[in-house]
């Protein structure tokens, strides 16, 4: 394995790291909602790099996809959403 | 209530739909509350934040740094990534790697091994998505009783709104991206055995397609051809064929008939026996379980 492809893989851990604490630490939900997509996005190029191409096309459908246009439908129904109708 | 039913008379009877206790909003109104002996000692967590705020602090933060410092300790004794020597690399894993083209067909192994050598656990997991999207269904499906004046006049207006020409940006990215993503998962599906992919992963990219052309066009125009009825009909047509197929090999397997399904050449996309309509059943069911979670969310019906 190259220097090069180390050293991305280096950034991607932290970044990795970065946002997984920044989803529990956030107070506003639409923002950490944003930021656990970011999570799925970056953990599915980590995916990658560990060599389960499945679990990567996995993890960017359901968790960059399907999963955040859960969560907002979700906190569109508990009226936690400010600027829609709802919130 | 009367309680001198035998048991079984009982079960019967809350199976038939019995109340467990009769007028249970009455009863729970009404109920006493549990007195608390004046010499009893009770410890909650209100009753600690509330009076005693550094032991709160200091126990919240102790509580936290145990977890994590035992879950740490656990990762630290973990073999490592890559490790030859792990208890991972057994002769389970050499013999999926070494005859698994030969017994399975499948060139992708992790579809030979899911949808083959560990059918029964997909099996499993498919019903569990047929479950959840069951019961989704029975919460939040829209009928008279749980409907208000309000949400009617709301839902009127999104009607009112997805008919005009407005969210236009939506309206043409849709048009042009919900076709080529369709038509992406359809082609994970089939190529399941042959590339990394499979039913799953097909299955959440056509519904993350049908999601996006129900978000650019409404409810209205995606009920022309997707109702309850459509996703009753697909997932469980897909659950019993899948249920089949496998009963099949099992019961032909177990008992040494050998009538086996014909492997074909490894690499065709017609071959590997039933990995390629199972990872279509399975595809089937998760699109259908995706869109229906989206449908119900936002509108209460499919």
């Amino acid at each position: 394995m190259s220097d090069f492809s180390i050293t991305i893989q280096m950034i991607l851990v932290v970044f990795l790291i970065v946002s997984a604490i920044g989803v529990s630490v956030t107070k506003n939900l639409f923002m950490a909602v944003i930021v656990f997509m970011g999570y799925s996005s970056i953990m599915a190029i980590v995916w990658l790099f560990l060599e389960a191409p499945d679990l990567a096309i996995t993890e960017a459908a359901v968790g960059a996809g399907v999963d955040t246009v859960i969560f907002f439908l979700t906190l569109k129904k508990v009226h936690a959403l400010k600027g829609t109708r709802e919130g | 209530m009367s309680d001198n039913r035998s048991f079984w008379q009982r079960l019967k009877g809350w199976i038939d739909g019995d109340e467990v206790i009769i007028d249970a909003d009455k009863y729970i109104s009404t109920r006493e509350r549990k007195e608390i002996a004046p010499g009893e000692k009770r410890v909650s967590v209100e009753h600690v934040r509330s009076n005693n705020p550094t032991l709160y602090r200091v126990l919240c933060v102790g509580i936290t740094l145990c977890f994590i410092v035992v879950m740490l300790m656990v990762v630290m004794d973990l073999p490592m990534f890559g490790d030859p020597g792990s208890p991972t690399n057994n002769e389970v894993a050499a013999r999926y790697l070494e005859s698994g083209i030969e017994e399975t067909g499948a060139i992708n192994f992790v579809a030979g091994m899911i949808l083959d050598y560990r059918a029964f656990d997909t099996f499993g997991e498919s019903n569990v998505l047929f479950m959840a999207v069951v019961a989704v269904l029975m919460l939040l499906q829209r009928d008279k009783k749980n409907i208000s004046a309000v949400e009617d006049k709301e839902m009127a207006e999104d009607e009112v709104f997805d008919g005009q020409d407005s969210k236009i940006i939506l309206k043409k990215g849709a048009k042009c991206l919900a076709p080529i993503v369709i038509l992406y998962g359809i082609y994970v599906v089939l190529n399941g055995h042959l590339s990394p992919g499979g039913g799953f992963s097909g299955g959440s990219i056509i519904g993350a397609g049908l999601i996006l052309y129900a978000a650019a066009n409404g409810h209205k125009k995606m009920q022309t051809f997707f109702t309850v009825k459509t996703l009753t009909i697909t997932s469980v047509c897909c659950l019993l064929t899948y249920c089949g197929c496998k009963s099949y090999s099992f019961f032909t397997g177990a008992n040494h008939v050998g009538w086996e399904v014909p492997k074909g050449t490894p690499g065709d996309i017609l071959s590997s026996g039933f990995i390629l309509p199972l990872n279509i059943c399975v595809g089937l069911v998760v699109a259908c379980t995706m869109y229906g979670f989206y449908a119900l969310f936002t509108k209460g019906e499919i």
